[in-house]
């Protein structure tokens, strides 16, 4: 789905109070966990999350405008291993002990899917948030694709996924625990079976469903003494189906529409698929100079209406300055589709400022969709301190929602690109013949030519006039 | 330049262009005939080699081996296709879902303007299956499309098949960066043209589709297969597309290294490439190839699937599996390896193909002729109108000057009463002739109704029947037009009206052979000559005879001919006449549902034109 496209990397730096104020944690605490869903397809999908908090006073000015946000994104980077170092290198037991044993480059980016995440932010210690904490939020999510990683078997254990086990848990670590979802297999028991079988179980609201996760404790020594490590193991007892997966309540999709080098559209399509709830969405586009949006092209449909947004705003780019800023929020009905659709014209950018690869095409970041989505069962609020937290990736507000952000693809735009490899040939042969051509025809065009007598006489007559001009008498 | 601004010398040039214009004019045309012949002989000519970087020398080491799965693919989907008489659709995204492609299907419909008789088509409806691999962990910016036309007939159904086992074994490979798209059409072209307008959002041709589903981001390739045998002697490869556009020939050499390395015998046109390039046979065999290119170019229509991708600057190329008599035959897997060392080099590319040729002629697979050596053919053909208006220009202002000046008439002397006869004296003719150009292209289509009331045919037949009515048509109405026509200066009349239609017919041709100069240079062979020799005095049954022979119409059955030659299946006069037809009925279907500019092109452009000096000719 493209959902959740593995968006190259982007590190978003929230600033401002972190939620209201919440009683004396422990300080200087680690936790960490894995969540690991078997999808009906096949694969499997694992999120490592770790979250560090420290309460040493950072340096923080007085005044900072704690409602200002920056966005900056790079559409362009893939994610690769020299992500993933330096990543690992913020985590208090490296990978040396722990969940984070499990982190090996060479397994984790023979996936199908990979995003890697930084989240810090400050948490206010007290009710007037007279202190403040800090949090080192980690989070790594990949899905292990049943035809490539699993040679089309689709039982997984830790060993096949990570080709590790887990041994002992993060001396550092107050919580280190594995989920996993066991949410529609647990009623039969018939399809998916867990080895070892769990000792406990954990229920709640992800996303808007009801879930059941099994959880292992590494804290818990039983958990590891009784074979030195843990290595779980997915067994389907059925194999399952090849269906069509499950759609999202809010997923998007964005193209490039139109052909040739000179205009084109932006097209969002914005997908509600609940049966009978709309929401609104706040979607926030940045679109590079490069492409002159025309704004009065912006239009907006749903279910073949207009769809009037209830809130634009835009800010317009200026020449290699800065990029358009389109942000609105729009209503999206229940069952629908929503199309976003605005036309740009290519600009024509200085020779020097091509990139050295300039076929290549340029890369459009994508859109970034928020919203707060209705969900199907009642949830209660989330409890920051309380709850796993992959609990607190989607946010609950007040019981009949969740909040999720989603990024569309980013875009490839081919811009005019002149031939490179010969531009200064091209370029001074080209000013050379026009230069030559334009000047000598606009001459023959303009004038018209008379032929001058020629003076008849010559030297001798000359003299005669000198003479005759020296005696007073007219010259012949 | 400064030959021209003075005035002695000018007079001098002006003199040897009147005096010797008509060798030099022979001279022109023959040396731009001769051109074209020797474009397939070794000094111009060059080996193809490979300029992109990524695709160079790369090493790729092809693993499939799915022939079995394959032929029993292509088995299955002959079953379910003969059960239900159209693509099956259920089975195609049951299949491709289980290969683990994510799979949408697009319906469209098409009502054509008239009923298409070759391929026995008029409301057309049918859907497109396609499935996207995702390259794992990318974000979906770059795409590769695969695909199989499948028309109304049971050909084909090995391409499926084997395009199913592609995709099931490239699902299990780790190293894509870019999208696969697996694309299935129904209706072969139209189906295409479908998809393609629908993944641009766009509607060029008036298609009516349901919008897609998933996308993939920017096509960056795209290959076409069509195969009907389990064996293959030969592949063939196509790269004319629609207008006369061509892929990057990097996408061409890409092809011909893994036929190469295969070691598979692939053809050009249907035509082995020689080997020998040193005698005279090489050449010769070469330039027969190169014919049949330029014919080919100069329709303008799409010669495969992979025509349509050309106009969203996807580089594309079509395979067709040629099983003749040959002894050795290949099997799917050979064709396999070959296609899956393309997508695998072509999944390589960091940038789009550009950095090779995108305007060449081919005399074989492994040879080329670039577009700075082939121009100077059109050119020198082009001069010979540019010298003959030179004549005009010159002996008209001779005749309007007369002695004025003794004998020193500046070109750009004014010469107000008779300029304004001269002008006025146009104006009918070129109003008529553009007005059955018009007509041209309007009517056919518009009063297919009318004549299919009013006569005893069929819409399609009534189209193709009322386009020859109007072109001869159009032979007969310039006598009408000059009673308007002063008859102050008999000559200046008709000298003026020649100007003008050289000056338009250089342009128009020059123009084309700038964008498509197969068709260019076509036409400028033909027409010229005619062109150049038409005046109301000397042997006029000669000249209406030759323009008549060089017109648009003639031009095409004579290609018709020459290319059915050329391909070694000549054709009778009854079975060259059936084939103009049908050639002149898919034009104007083509312009209609691909948007080829052909039809466009002749009727409001050279068949006015080519009027012009029909009405030179019978001038009063």
């Amino acid at each position: 789905m493209a959902a959740a496209m593995p968006l190259a990397l982007v590190v978003l730096l929230l600033l401002g109070p972190g939620g209201p104020a919440r009683a004396e944690s422990p300080r200087d605490s680690l936790r960490e966990e894995l969540v690991i869903t078997p999808l009906p397809s096949g694969d499997v999908a694992a999120t490592f999350q770790f979250r560090i908090r420290w309460d040493s006073e950072l340096q923080r000015e007085g005044d900072t405008d704690h409602y200002f946000l920056r966005y900056a994104v790079l559409p362009r980077e893939v994610v690769c291993t020299e992500n993933l170092t330096p990543w690992k290198k913020l985590l208090p037991c490296s990978s040396k002990a722990g969940l984070s044993v499990l982190l090996k480059a060479d397994r984790l980016f023979h996936t199908r899917y990979h995003s890697q995440a930084v989240h810090i932010r400050p948490i206010c210690r007290n009710a007037r948030c007279t202190s403040i904490s800090w949090e080192l939020r980690q989070t790594l999510s990949v899905v292990f694709d049943a035809f490539i990683t699993g040679q089309g078997k689709k039982d997984w254990s830790l060993f096949r996924m990570f080709s590790r086990t887990l041994t002992e848990p993060c001396p550092l670590a107050s919580e280190s625990r594995v989920y996993v979802d066991i949410t529609n297999y647990s009623q039969d028991n018939e399809t998916v079976e867990v080895n070892p079988p769990p000792t406990t179980t954990y229920e709640d609201v992800i996303l808007g469903t009801r879930r059941t996760y099994a959880v292992y404790d590494l804290l818990d020594t039983a958990m590891i003494n009784n074979s030195r490590n843990l290595n779980l193991q997915l067994k389907w007892k059925k194999p399952p189906e090849n269906e069509a997966p499950p759609v999202p309540f809010l997923h998007a999709q964005r193209y490039v529409s139109g052909y040739g080098l000179q205009k084109g559209e932006l097209s969002t399509l914005l997908y509600n698929t609940h049966p009978y709830r709309a929401f609104p969405v706040l979607l926030l586009d940045s679109v590079p100079w490069y492409l002159r949006l025309y704004v009065h092209t912006l239009t907006i449909t749903s279910k073949g209406k207009e769809n009037k947004p209830s809130y634009i705003h835009y800010q317009p780019a200026q020449d290699r300055l800065q990029p358009h800023l389109l942000e609105m929020l729009i209503q999206l009905p229940a069952n629908s589709v929503t199309k976003v659709s605005i036309q740009f014209e290519r600009a024509l950018l200085k020779w020097t400022e091509y990139t050295p690869d300039p076929n290549h095409g340029f890369y459009i970041s994508p859109s970034v969709l928020s919203a707060l989505v209705p969900s199907m069962v009642a949830a209660k609020p989330v409890d920051w301190e309380g709850s796993p937290l992959f609990n607190t990736l989607f946010p609950v507000s007040d019981g009949s929602s969740y909040f999720v952000r989603l990024y569309t693809e980013p875009l490839l735009v081919n811009l005019p690109t002149p031939d490179f490899s010969m531009p200064y040939n091209v370029i001074c042969l080209t000013c050379t013949v026009v230069a030559v051509c334009y000047g000598s025809f606009y001459n023959l065009l303009t004038r018209t030519f008379h032929i001058e007598e020629p003076s008849t006489g010559g030297l001798a007559k000359r003299l005669a006039n000198l003479i005759r001009r020296a005696r007073g008498v007219p010259p012949l | 330049m400064g030959l021209l601004s003075d005035p002695v010398r000018r007079r001098a040039l002006a003199r040897l262009v009147l005096r010797l214009n008509a060798p030099l004019c022979v001279l022109s045309y023959v040396a731009g005939i001769a051109w074209f012949l020797a474009l397939a002989f070794p000094p111009l000519t060059q080996r193809t080699y490979m300029s992109e970087n990524a695709m160079g020398s790369t090493m790729v080491e092809e693993q499939f081996v799915g022939g079995d799965r394959a032929r029993s693919f292509a088995r299955d989907f002959a079953a379910y296709r003969r059960k239900s008489g159209a693509l099956p659709v259920a089975w195609l995204e049951r299949t491709m879902r289980s290969v683990g492609l994510e799979v949408y299907t697009q319906s469209f419909s098409r009502k054509l303007p008239f009923p298409d008789e070759t391929h026995e088509r008029y409301m057309v409806s049918g859907t497109n299956v396609y499935g996207i691999l995702r390259a794992p962990r990318a974000a979906s910016t770059e795409s590769l499309v695969f695909t199989v036309p499948c028309g109304s007939d049971s050909t084909n159904s090995q391409a499926v098949g084997l395009l199913l086992a592609l995709a099931a074994h490239f699902r299990g490979q780790i190293y894509w960066a870019k999208d696969i798209i697996f694309l299935v059409t129904e209706h072969d072209l139209l189906g295409t043209e479908a998809w393609l307008e629908a993944y641009h959002d766009v509607n060029v041709t008036g298609m009516q589709s349901s919008p897609l589903q998933g996308w993939a981001g920017a096509i960056q390739a795209a290959v076409a297969l069509e195969l009907s045998s389990d064996v293959v002697t030969s592949l063939d490869v196509a790269v004319e597309g629609l207008n006369g556009q061509l892929p990057n020939l990097d996408l061409l050499n890409l092809f011909q290294t893994f036929c190469q390395k295969g070691g598979l015998l692939c053809t050009l046109q249907g035509k082995l490439q020689p080997q020998d390039w040193t005698s005279l046979d090489g050449p010769l065999q070469g330039l027969q190839t190169l014919l049949l290119m330029v014919l080919q170019q100069a329709s303008g229509r799409p010669h495969g699937p992979h025509g349509l991708f050309l106009r969203y600057r996807v580089e594309a190329l079509t395979l067709r599996g040629i099983n003749s008599f040959r002894q050795y035959k290949y099997d799917l897997v050979a064709v396999g390896k070959a296609l899956e060392g393309m997508f695998r080099k072509l999944n390589h590319l960091l940038e789009r193909l550009h950095q090779s040729f995108f305007l060449y002629l081919l005399p074989a697979l492994s040879r080329f002729v670039s577009i700075g050596l082939y121009m100077p053919a059109a050119g020198f053909l082009l001069l010979v109108l540019g010298l003959k208006a030179l004549e005009l220009w010159m002996q008209l202002h001779e005749a309007g000057v007369g002695l004025e000046a003794g004998g020193g008439p500046g070109p750009s002397a004014p010469l107000p009463p008779a300029q304004g006869v001269g002008l006025a004296s146009l104006v009918a003719p070129l109003l008529v002739s553009q007005a059955m150009g018009l007509a041209l292209y309007i009517l056919p289509v518009l009063g297919q109704h009318v004549a299919t009331q009013h006569f005893p045919v069929g819409e399609a037949e009534a189209v193709v029947l009322t386009l020859l009515a109007i072109y001869v048509a159009g032979l007969a109405l310039p006598h009408n037009t000059h009673r308007v026509v002063s008859t102050q200066a008999p000559d200046r009349g008709w000298m003026a009206l020649k100007l003008v239609a050289l000056i338009y017919l250089a342009l128009q041709l020059g123009c084309i052979a700038l964008t498509n100069f197969s068709l260019g240079f076509l036409l400028a062979a033909t027409m010229v000559p005619a062109a150049a020799l038409t005046e109301p005095h000397g042997p006029r049954p000669l000249y209406a005879a030759l323009l008549v022979l060089t017109g648009p119409a003639a031009t095409l059955l004579g290609s018709l001919f020459l290319w059915r030659e050329l391909q070694e299946a000549p054709l009778s006069i009854a079975e060259g006449w059936q084939l103009f037809l049908a050639a002149l009925a898919q034009g104007v279907l083509e312009h209609y549902t691909y948007g080829a500019l052909l039809f466009p092109l002749l009727a409001l452009g050279l068949y006015p034109c080519w009027l012009l000096f029909w009405n030179v000719l019978f001038w009063k």
